[in-house]
């Protein structure tokens, strides 16, 4: 038996030496990503099927990419948070938060005698500072990120709920400006899908060309390694719930836009979807490794299977049911290639 | 007496590293059988092949007169050997009772048998000489010197033959040794079989009735009668030497007249060690020997400031750093290729060149944005300079050998120009060829102006680089000598004894 394992290992060892193209290739990003584009191509075309031209219209595409607006900025910045090395559960919560906060009487009537460009502020400031208590209580108090974003995600909720007496927050006319550019079209696509895209582009390159990813890839993949090499661990860590808080600040935006309300329910369990799209994506819960694009089609695979389920009259329920099951199915791949690759 | 245990030949691999290359040991029921040799020498490596935990490559064990195979820790448990660990593997939540019988509770359809087991983890207890411990108290509570009581209880509740104590007195008093020994005395005369590993020669002499003596990897005297064996003859079967490493020549000028970079003045951490004080001079090396355990590595990482000091200062070129911050040392030139190259030097799964510009980021960016071709590039001049194969600046540090890897880690503080170098166990995990090229490549760094530190195990590799020894015992400097005005038996003598050499 010993021998046996010997000879496994031995094994292990020469296909790393030489390993298989195949698996090889789904290994890297490029491979992995490409993979996701077949899944993708694979959903659309049951999405044809079923759904027909509903499905595979221009306004569909459209209704499919406003879908993944919203949770597809929040995702970009999980995808940062879980690079290095935490995790983030309040997403939703602070969505709310910053929604609410945004659409008060006292920013509109601000708004109103200003600009509406006060309401972005105030979202953004909102989320930036959503995330910098998380941030600095995770890095500096050593609270684990769980239990942090857990006890964020019950206080700002709570917060949501005082500050808009779980009333909604309706964007009065005084400040149309605020919804008119939100709701525009660029080049035949809506403002909100164009924002997504901006977030996705911008977190691309901070992640492949930055000081900053460099950083987010060392303090996830080996902590203790990054602080002898001279990083600081802590400090970073901080930016990257900082930078997430804002994320949820621009999502809570393009949610107010659509919604033209603000309110304590926006963002309810966003983090799990945020949380589905980034694993799906091909990012390592442990830290270290991720890609954007990856994110980026994780979210694309999720709001089209919505779009197919509402086009066939399917319920939520199945829906829920039917995602549970590709996240389990998408993890269980990620850790058999990435098992292949450690050995 | 009968042999109860018998190996011969073992023989288990590392990639890149022979631990036990040929083991020979035999064990007799009622003895106690004392192992010792340097750090590194393969002790813990064959105790963990005898409780399962490696498989050996090549050799026979042979078990009560019969050949046997000790696939995993549980088959040698359950043909009697119990091993307690330096690190004592307790659940400090449970009582003493539930540790003593975790794995094997007393049960009936699952409940386990509190009453039942609280008997007869009192009558164990007071076997071995501690009636007064209860069974209902929390392991985590309890004193080193009592949790290693129940880690030996544990062990008796199973039929154990053989019972292996790695360094048990290295966590207690002189008193509770002695209730150690009277338990041992206990044991082997029931037939017991133990096996001994101590640094202390003075216990070996005490408790011990053979020696197994292990250097490199070898077993260079076996079964020796513990009366028939002076302290000089160990010492020298201890040191010396199979291999002989090329160390390169020191530099001809002394090195009084160069200006101090590093100084350490009545550095402390509580409870790791104090009072250290280090000076080393531009172009110097200065080697720190000891045991593992002793305090040298905690050392280097409080100087770095890895670690907070409690008390004393730390200044590099005159300008004083801050406790306990890598950035501020890192800024002020300090570099350090720690002990755990893996876990604490290196992010395998990146390429070679950001493993490299890692501590030198700002250098190759604009406004935050990271210039990777230059990055590369320079990267790839220093590899190619400093010979790592293969060559490839973006394949991933994981794929490279250890001596590699160690190039990795210094190229990343060459990167920097910096002034002070701390090398933790520079040659750990480096095959025996890449030795020379990494000690080459330490004396030329020393050559150009660096400071430098090495920490390690090896006595030979800090006489032999070294410029300068500093001896560390239990956290405090004992001595400190000019590498050539002292020997190798010298050092084994102040780590093991802590008497200054005649």
């Amino acid at each position: 038996m010993s021998q046996d394992s010997a000879r496994v290992e031995r094994a292990a060892l020469e296909t790393e030496r030489e390993p298989n193209p195949v698996l090889a290739v789904l290994r890297t990003s490029v491979g992995r990503n490409a993979g996701l584009v077949v899944a993708l191509l694979l959903i659309c075309i049951v999405g044809a099927v079923t759904a027909g031209e509903r499905f595979s219209s221009t306004d569909n595409a459209l209704t499919i990419l406003r879908l993944a607006a919203t949770i597809g900025v929040v995702s970009i910045g999980m995808t940062f948070v879980i690079i290095g090395g935490g995790i983030d559960l309040s997403v939703g919560a602070i969505v709310a938060l910053s929604s609410v906060w945004c659409t008060t009487v006292a920013t509109q009537t601000m708004a109103e005698n200003t600009h509406w460009i006060v309401m972005v502020g105030v979202a953004l400031l909102v989320g930036a500072g959503c995330g910098l208590v998380n941030g600095l209580l995770i890095a500096y108090g050593n609270i684990v990120p769980f239990i942090m974003t857990l006890a964020m995600l019950a206080s700002a909720r709570g917060l949501a709920e005082i500050i808009s007496d779980k009333k909604t927050q309706i964007v009065g006319s005084g400040v149309s400006g605020f919804k008119e550019f939100f709701n525009r079209d660029f080049l035949g696509v809506d403002v909100q899908i164009w924002l997504f895209a901006l977030v996705a582009v911008v977190g691309w390159i901070l992640l492949n060309r930055t000081t900053f990813g460099r950083r987010t890839v060392a303090v996830g993949g080996n902590p203790e390694a990054a602080r002898l090499a001279g990083i600081n661990v802590k400090r970073h860590t901080v930016y990257l719930y900082v930078l997430i808080g804002i994320c949820c600040g621009i999502a809570a935006l393009i949610l107010v836009a659509k919604t033209t309300t603000g309110s304590s329910t926006h963002g309810t369990l966003y983090e799990l979807d945020a949380i589905a799209a980034v694993v799906i994506g091909g990012t390592l819960l442990t830290g270290g490794r991720g890609t954007i694009v990856g994110t980026v089609l994780g979210v694309l695979i999720f709001s089209t299977l919505t779009n197919i389920f509402i086009l066939n009259n399917r319920s939520f329920s199945e829906q829920s049911l039917f995602k549970g099951a590709i996240i389990v199915a998408a993890v269980l791949l990620q850790q058999r290639l990435a098992s292949r690759s450690s050995t | 007496m009968t042999v109860l245990l018998q190996m011969t030949g073992i023989v288990k691999e590392f990639p890149g590293v022979r631990a036990l290359d040929g083991v020979d040991l035999d064990v007799r029921a009622g003895e106690v059988h004392c192992l010792i040799g340097q750090n590194g020498a393969g002790k813990s490596t064959l105790i963990k092949v005898l409780s399962g935990f490696h498989q050996p490559d090549a050799g026979t064990i042979v078990w009560d007169g019969q050949e046997a195979t000790l696939s995993t820790p549980a088959k040698a448990i359950e043909r009697g050997v119990a091993t307690i660990y330096q690190e004592l593997d307790l659940v400090p939540h449970l009582d003493v009772a539930e540790n003593i019988f975790l794995g094997h509770e007393a049960a009936v359809v699952g409940f386990t048998q509190r009453v039942r087991a609280h008997r007869e983890a009192r009558e164990l207890l007071a076997r071995l000489g501690h009636p007064e411990i209860a069974p209902t108290r929390i392991v985590g509570d309890l004193p080193p010197a009592k949790q290693q009581i129940v880690s030996m209880a544990r062990a008796l509740s199973r039929d154990t033959r053989l019972l292996v104590l790695d360094e048990p007195s290295a966590v207690l008093d002189q008193e509770e040794v002695d209730n150690l020994f009277r338990v041992i005395h206990g044991l082997t005369a029931e037939g017991v079989a133990i096996v001994y590993i101590s640094h202390r020669l003075e216990e070996i002499r005490e408790i011990g009735d053979r020696i197994t003596v292990l250097k490199d990897g070898r077993t260079v005297a076996t079964g020796l009668a513990v009366e028939d064996a002076p302290t000089a003859d160990l010492i020298r079967l201890m040191t010396g030497r199979s291999i002989e490493y090329v160390f390169p020549p020191r530099a001809e000028e002394p090195r009084e007249t160069a200006a101090p970079v590093l100084e350490v003045r009545d550095l402390a951490l509580a409870g790791v060690f104090s009072g250290v004080d280090l000076t080393v001079r531009a172009g110097e090396i200065v080697g720190l020997a000891g045991l593992v355990g002793a305090g040298r590595s905690e050392i280097i990482e409080t100087v770095y400031g890895a670690r907070r000091a409690s008390s004393g200062t730390v200044t590099v070129d005159g300008k004083r750093l801050r406790r306990g911050s890598v950035q501020q040392a890192v800024r002020a030139g300090v570099g350090l290729a720690p002990e755990e190259r893996k876990s604490q030097g290196l992010l395998l799964d990146e390429a070679v060149f950001k493993n490299i510009t890692v501590s030198s980021m700002s250098r190759f960016a604009r406004l935050g944005f990271l210039d990777r071709g230059e990055e590369r590039r320079q990267a790839t001049e220093l590899t190619e300079s400093l010979d790592v194969r293969p060559a490839g600046v973006t394949r991933a540090a994981r794929t490279l050998s250890g001596g590699n890897q160690q190039k990795i880690v210094l190229a990343r503080w060459l990167m920097r120009d910096c002034r002070v170098l701390l090398l933790d166990e520079p040659t750990r995990g480096v095959d025996v060829g890449a030795r020379s090229e990494i000690y080459q490549l330490i004396r030329s760094l020393a050559d150009r102006g660096v400071a430098v530190v090495v920490v390690s195990s090896e006595i030979e590799e800090v006489l032999g680089l070294a410029d300068r020894v500093l001896v560390v015992r239990e956290g405090e400097v004992v001595h400190e000598a000019a590498a050539t005005a002292i020997d190798e038996a010298g050092v084994l003598d102040l780590v093991m004894e802590g008497k200054v050499p005649a």
